[in-house]
């Protein structure tokens, strides 16, 4: 029993880390007032751009960093249209999915090597593999979270730090101020332009780790789809988490054990149709985002931050 | 340096001009604030007080002028360039942050705040600046928990603790009870004592006179008149202002009131919080009579104008309309019954900012003829009606398509107004109809009020201010948490004894 929660857990946490990235990056963006649809367009070319980079060079470290430089960039186009020219946030990110999903399968066939008929698919390259903890690693429900691979690490460190900033820094203060009311933060001194661009790009940059991880460890290699439409979750999982980064690890947990299960099922060689099964994570995610949008009427208060969506100018009235 | 040029004000703007699409809110302004001084700044609803502020507090950028602090030239691109040299403003809106604590609002976007601050000793500072200015707040409580007089005391405290030098106060007292309005001069003083300047917006002439050294009328954004307070009168500033005589009383038929309109029994209903607001409230409003309803903001005035008409569910008691009952009805149901409602938010529920003033204007009359045919509506009549309405009541916009969010404080009101009059058939209920209004705009809605009543409407009106509520209403009911502390004919009423009554002090029997 011991051994199959475990086994469980490690799964579930490995299928969760791209969606904990994701989550802590757009809960960042959105805590600005920015609403990004972009995610599952970033998602993708995170994924498709690491996995090329470490294809071509080898190097793990260059293939981060490509996917953050790629994630930064599509996303300062969105706060460029978004805070500058001030256009309609769903318009704009809608665009940067559509763009992000069609360039990212445009350059699964387009960067591969002449040998495999220029396609990504079905290449392998290096990746990060779970690191052997040792003796530790054996140890029930503890292991789970030790067999895992370095971004996955990664996590452990970025929630308790993304946490503490949102809620205990002079910055944090700001970032909250600027989502809530941004006209009162601007009149007491806070650089709510700044916020507002600095918070969309790093959400971006989050994101596209998030498909970096697909990408170089979860699911190594590139394919069509290699999200599977994780970037919408994200949306629905930072409602879930109340738009509080300690919580983001709750809703990965949920639709990542989920998977995780699914696999297992599926594994045993159950009778449920494989396609019910793939469903699970969606259903599930739609039942619990309900069920916490029927408590939050109840309990009122905790909510989006109040400007999400909308635009602001100084000279407004 | 205080000695050798005394004769250099500290902050002085100088022809400042600042335009918006359709209006020039600032046309060659000068003012000169001196070391130590409160300046009081007049002017009627959109003559351009706050915009001259804010060009000071660095939201707004003038088209022209230039601005001195303490003899020197200086660029203000940004509310924390114009903090960096003391200014400090308390906005007409509060700015403030619902959603965080009293603190967390203090020290927000503060320059020299370390990375991670320490919330313990910054609310141990504010617990001792609200000591030693007799502004006592919580600072572990959330800022949507608090009463619109304590956030007042917060945005003062915010700049206290912020050590501003240059304090401007934009229409602080509004929305404060008179008590409130005593208790922020007495912060004032002291603060001028200590050598700070204040420049302080209102529309209360008596508080020109209590406040201030110095007195600025702007009319239309230009200069009228400065005078050093002591050499004037709350009259002459009135006409100074308004540009003719302004008559403080209002004259009505006598009280020959009707059947009974609105009946309340025993009204029971919770606040947003989910806390008892009203409890077993009772009252009657008659046809031709002005109900006045008097107490501190926060006592139940906003719950029981919602129950009334429909926004806010009664959990027990019973009201009723032209002895039709009405409780628990939809908005709808009872708009149709002939009610009329204007919100204390005339921004959240009573227009909407990014429509039109035809739009808002027609907000009531839509379903019906003749602005609607079927499912059509008919814009030309609507503009038609618009351009009738905006004559009428005197609403000053640069046109009918105008969005009313552009709209002085004043003229907003009167949109509302003319809408709620215009669709009147039997009950008006007016909530603090005349906060933030100027003298002129203040006279114009109390004549609507009696003319409402004079043309056999029931009007019950909300306010705090009771020399409006004696002057207007033809019965006063004191309120307090929740309950009636008693109903008086309001030529019979004395003021001492209301002020009692809405503070909670129970009516003594009188021993002759
Ligand atoms: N941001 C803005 N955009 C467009 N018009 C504006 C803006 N701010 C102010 N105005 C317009 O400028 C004029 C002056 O407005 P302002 O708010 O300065 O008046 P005020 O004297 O403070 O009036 P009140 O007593 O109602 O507060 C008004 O006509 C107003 O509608
Ligand atoms: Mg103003």
């Amino acid at each position: 029993m011991m051994d199959l929660i475990t086994s469980i857990l490690t799964i579930t946490l490995r299928a969760g880390t791209s969606l904990v990235y994701a989550t802590i990056g757009e809960t960042y963006t959105e805590r600005a007032g920015i609403l990004n649809l972009g995610l599952e367009g970033i998602m993708l070319m995170g994924a498709v751009s690491s996995f090329a980079v470490v294809y071509y060079s080898g190097s793990l470290a260059l293939a981060l960093l490509t996917a953050v430089a790629v994630g930064g960039l599509l996303s300062l186009i969105h706060a460029f249209l978004t805070v500058t020219m001030r256009a309609n946030q769903v318009v704009s990110g809608l665009a940067i999915t559509l763009f992000g999903t069609g360039f990212a399968s445009f350059l699964g066939q387009r960067l591969g090597p002449a040998s495999n008929g220029r396609y990504l698919v079905g290449l392998t390259g290096p990746r990060f593999a779970p690191v052997d903890p040792g003796a530790l690693g054996r140890i029930p429900v503890l292991g789970a979270f030790l067999n895992q691979d370095l971004l996955t690490y990664g996590i452990y460190l970025l929630i308790p730090l993304a946490w503490f900033y949102l809620y205990r820094t002079r910055n944090g203060l700001w970032l909250r101020a600027v989502g809530e009311n941004p006209r009162t933060a601007d009149a007491m001194g806070v650089p709510v332009f700044r916020a507002k661009y600095i918070y969309t790009v790093l959400g971006g940059m989050l994101t596209a780790l998030g498909g970096a991880h697909l990408s170089l460890a979860y699911t190594p290699g590139w394919s069509e789809n290699i999200t599977g439409g994780r970037g919408w979750i994200v949306i629905a999982l930072v409602i879930f988490s109340m738009w509080n980064p300690a919580r983001a690890i709750t809703g990965a947990l949920i639709f990542g054990g989920i998977n995780a299960v699914q696999f297992r099922l599926q594994a045993s060689g159950t009778n449920i149709p494989a396609g019910f099964l793939n469903m699970l994570p969606y259903i599930a995610t739609i039942v619990v985002l309900v069920a916490i949008t029927w408590w939050e009427t109840l309990s009122k208060r905790i909510g989006a931050p109040a400007s999400l969506g909308t635009s602001y100018m100084r000279e407004d009235k | 340096m205080d000695a050798s040029e005394p004769k250099v004000p500290l902050v002085e703007m100088r022809g400042i001009r600042k335009s918006f699409p359709g209006v020039t809110a600032c046309d060659g302004v000068d003012l000169r604030l001196g070391r130590g001084e409160v300046l009081a700044l007049l002017g009627e609803n959109g003559a351009g007080k706050s915009t001259l502020m804010n060009v000071l507090a660095g939201l707004y950028r003038p088209d022209e002028g230039e601005i001195r602090i303490g003899g020197k030239p200086v660029e203000i691109r940004s509310p924390r360039d114009s903090a960096a040299h003391g200014v400090g403003m308390v906005h007409q809106n509060f700015m403030l942050v619902d959603t965080m604590t009293v603190a967390e609002n203090v020290v927000l976007g503060m320059a020299g705040l370390p990375l991670v601050p320490d919330m313990a000793e910054v609310k141990r500072s504010v617990l001792e600046l609200a000591e030693k200015y007799g502004l006592r707040v919580d600072p572990d409580a959330y800022v949507w928990q608090l009463s619109v007089g304590e956030q007042q005391r917060v945005e003062i405290l915010k700049q206290l603790y912020r050590k501003a030098e240059i304090l401007v106060l934009d229409e602080p007292t509004a929305v404060l009870t008179p008590q409130e309005s005593e208790e922020l001069n007495v912060v004032v003083q002291r603060m001028k004592a200590e050598g700070k300047s204040a420049v302080f917006i209102t529309h209360k002439m008596e508080e020109v006179m209590t406040f201030s050294d110095r007195v600025m009328v702007l009319r239309k954004g230009k200069v009228v008149v400065e005078k050093v307070t002591s050499e004037t009168s709350p009259r002459d500033l009135a006409k100074l202002m308004v540009g003719r005589e302004v008559l403080f009383r209002v004259e009505k038929k006598s009280f020959e009131p009707g059947a009974v309109i609105l009946e309340l029994k025993d009204v029971r209903a919770l606040d947003d919080r989910g806390l008892p607001a009203l409890r077993d409230l009772s009252l009657k409003v008659r046809a031709g009579e002005i109900l006045g309803i008097a107490g501190v903001a926060g006592n139940g005035q906003r719950e029981l104008s919602e129950v009334i008409t429909g926004l806010r569910p009664v959990s027990s008691g019973g009201i009723s309309i032209n002895c039709v009952e009405t409780t628990n009805k939809t908005p709808l149901e009872i708009i149709r019954s002939g009610v009329s409602h204007i919100p204390q938010d005339r921004i959240a529920v009573g227009a909407v900012g990014d429509m039109s003033v035809a739009s808002n204007l027609a907000m009531k009359g839509y379903r019906d003829a003749p602005i609607s045919r079927g499912v059509l509506l008919l814009p030309r009549r609507i503009l038609d009606l618009a351009r009738r309405m905006i004559e009428s009541f005197r609403i000053a916009t640069p046109s009918p398509e105008t969005r009313v969010k552009f709209l002085s404080g004043g003229n907003i009101q009167k949109t509302i107004l003319a809408r709620e009059i215009e669709s009147c058939r039997s009950l008006l209920v007016a909530v603090y109809p005349s906060r933030g209004l100027d003298i002129g705009a203040t006279e114009a809605v109390r004549k609507e009020l009696v003319a409402q009543r004079d043309a056999g409407m029931a009007v019950l009106l909300v306010s705090e201010d009771i020399e409006e509520l004696l002057s207007v209403a033809d019965t006063v009911l004191v309120l307090y948490e929740g309950r009636a502390m008693g109903t008086f004919p309001s030529a019979e009423a004395d003021p001492e004894e209301l002020g009692l009554l809405m503070a909670g002090v129970e009516r003594k029997e009188t021993v002759s």
